[in-house]
């Protein structure tokens, strides 16, 4: 159908051609961020005090993964070899591992409640998990803490599912006053039990853990944030055309044929399993999941087959670099991540805030 | 008021409401929705003919959008109390809707709703592929098919041009129209419209209305809820009124666009003109009394 009004007006052709241009290279954006990944991964492993080169990283890296022998490198002296092995790679690859699934969380969840504000502590998972650590850390019992946190995470998933619940349909505005008020309600706890029991020591503690960190990650920390984001952060990005449905709201995605509450319910349990795994190692590291979707948005365009993966990749770096400022810029004294997301963070998010309002 | 005018009280048989709907058309009786208590719909029979414009009026809370809600299946219907074992059901070309599958029938029927509007920054064909959903696996991504398929339905509102742009930077008649070409990319035998000419201009709303005959032309069945008598009179091929959630009259437009139906209805004076040119029905309202 050709009519005389079909023609976009002069005066925007100039934006309406300029504007793909971003699009058109939406293509190399994935492997240019894993090449990104994999390059910060191996850079970030050399820094820190006891210098080490890239040719040290990868000899000691080759040497654990049995590869000495057929590369003919000689392997590391003990130190600087446990160094990289046994402290800065698990905490390298932790960091990446959460940072990707933060990141993967936020998008969905934001996708989910169509609210830009989400993030995955949504339902009150930071605050559950807080409130777990918070337990076991005045008591004494920090082994336990990954477990506790665990725990306290799934079960203010569940009592925010219960309430969402209870009021009707698990619609995106109940389900977010839900997950308010399990959070509010943990948060209150948490601040009780510090006020009446924490002392000297556990002061510290309990503010590292709140403020979310990875120094104490390990091999541990790699398998169970690793697995949760191989496993669950998989199924979750290939959920990209299901979210893409949910563009114009539940009506539109039922219309598409989109089984909407059995949809919602699966990919917010996804969430919370995936984002209580990673509490449990890190604590609840803030800025990642809210911020970096948007960011990446604003490079690359709404649809989820791309935001997806490549907020996951993008998540990964920006924490890996994050928390290699926080062990860094300070040394020999270390600040929790969590500072430094948002003090990195929030300033680039500015910029892409400032630079997005001239182009739309 | 002539014999296919129906009221509540001389209930047509069945067998005479498909023959009015024709083989292809829309056909859903008893459909009945309540919430808190309140009955929204009561035991509603519609009709829609294949390959025409049919209109769904009524005043404001007369249950226009949730009947849509209800047929497009975004909405389960509630068991009526009018008539106890005899559930809703909304048959389309001889097929249950109301039983189908979700993707099969977003495939068989595209719904438009009012006011579908995001913040996320999507371009006009990325708004329009989502049509295409219901086509593919859930896991695949979209094909050059799916986008030719967007591009024509684009064509069809007049859009093409604008495919690149972002949703946010468009008119409210340009939105209207992308809306319906991402239903278009359903490739929809059935397309249901919630006040498609809402908050548009006099051109947008020509032009939408335009859209929808192009699509009966084409042998889509159409029913669009419209607020505007008016627009109806001169754009409906098949028209059924609502009020208080029941259907007073349903039939041509000029049997049931007259003062005897329409006044108590809407508690105004109505009269109707006749269009010199088109020979259309062209209504005038003043206040009663």
């Amino acid at each position: 159908m050709t009519t005389t009004r079909s023609a976009p007006p002069a005066a925007r052709s100039g934006e309406a051609t300029a504007r793909p241009a971003v699009r058109r290279g939406a293509a190399w954006w994935l492997p240019a961020s894993v090449v990104v990944l994999v390059a910060t991964v191996l850079v970030t492993v050399t820094i820190g005090p006891a210098e080490l080169s890239v040719a040290d990283v990868w000899r000691s890296v080759a040497t654990h993964l049995g590869l000495g022998g057929a590369l003919g490198l000689e392997p590391l002296g003990a130190l600087p070899d446990g160094m990289v092995w046994e402290l800065r790679l698990p905490r390298v690859l932790t960091a990446a591992a959460v940072g990707a699934g933060l990141a993967l969380c936020g998008v969905v969840m934001q996708s989910l409640t169509r609210n830009p504000l989400a993030d995955p502590y949504l339902l009150g998972l930071s605050s559950g998990a807080s409130l777990g650590a918070v337990l076991v850390l005045v008591a004494g019992l920090t082994v336990l803490l990954p477990v506790a946190a665990f725990a306290g995470a799934v079960a203010a998933l569940v009592a925010a599912l219960a309430l969402a619940g209870a009021i009707g349909t698990i619609t995106p505005t109940r389900t977010v006053l839900a997950g308010l008020a399990v959070s509010q309600l943990a948060a209150a706890a948490t601040s009780f039990v510090i006020f009446w029991a924490a002392t000297g020591d556990s002061y510290r503690e309990i503010l590292s853990w709140l403020m979310g960190s990875v120094a104490g990650a390990t091999w541990t920390s790699v398998a169970i944030t690793g697995v949760a984001v191989l496993v669950l952060g998989t199924l979750l990005a290939s959920t990209g055309s299901i979210l893409d449905a949910f563009t114009f709201g539940d009506t539109a995605a039922a219309a598409l044929g989109v089984p909407v509450a059995r949809v919602r319910w699966l990919l917010l349990v996804g969430v919370a399993l995936l984002t209580g795994a990673l509490v449990s190692q890190s604590g609840s590291i803030g800025f990642v999941g809210l911020i970096l979707p948007h960011a990446v948005r604003m490079l690359t365009g709404a649809r989820h087959r791309l935001l997806l993966p490549l907020s996951a990749l993008c998540g990964a770096s920006f924490l890996v670099w994050a928390d290699t400022l926080a062990r860094t810029v300070f040394a020999p004294r270390e600040v929790p991540v969590g500072i430094v997301t948002a003090a990195v963070g929030a300033p680039v998010f500015a910029f892409l805030l400032w630079r997005g309002r001239r182009i739309a | 008021m002539s014999a296919d005018t129906r009221t509540p009280d001389d209930v047509a048989p069945a067998t005479e409401a498909r023959s009015a709907a024709g083989p292809g058309g829309l056909d859903a009786a008893r459909v009945s929705w309540s919430t808190a208590g309140r009955l929204i719909l009561d035991g509603v029979d519609v009709t829609a003919p294949a390959g025409a414009v049919s209109g769904l009026l009524g005043p404001n809370g007369s249950g226009k959008s949730t009947l849509l809600r209800v047929l497009a299946g975004v909405q389960p219907p509630s068991s009526g109390d009018a008539a106890p074992g005899h559930p809703a059901s909304v048959v389309f070309a001889g097929a249950d809707l109301l039983a189908a599958p979700r993707r099969r029938r977003a495939r068989t029927l595209a719904f438009v709703e009012q006011e579908a509007s995001t913040d996320l920054p999507v371009t006009v064909l990325d708004a329009v592929l989502l049509g295409r959903i219901p086509h593919r696996s859930l896991l695949a991504g979209d094909s050059a098919d799916d986008r030719a398929a967007a591009r024509r339905a684009l064509d069809r509102v007049g859009m093409a041009d604008y495919a690149d742009r972002e949703l946010t930077t468009l008119s409210g008649g340009e939105r209207q129209r992308v809306h319906m070409a991402r239903a278009l990319a359903q490739e929809p035998a059935l397309i249901l419209l919630d006040e498609p000419t809402n908050h548009l201009d006099i051109a947008a709303q020509l032009d939408a209305l335009r859209v929808l005959r192009d699509l009966a032309d084409r042998g889509v069945t159409v029913l669009a809820a419209l607020h505007d008598l008016q627009l109806a009179a001169q754009h409906c091929d098949h028209v059924v009124l609502l009020s208080g959630g029941r259907v007073v009259a349903a039939g041509d437009v000029r049997d049931v666009l007259v003062p005897e139906v329409l006044d108590p209805v809407y508690g105004v004076r109505t009269e109707v003109l006749t269009h010199p040119r088109t020979g259309r029905p062209v209504l005038t309202f003043a206040p009663r009394g």
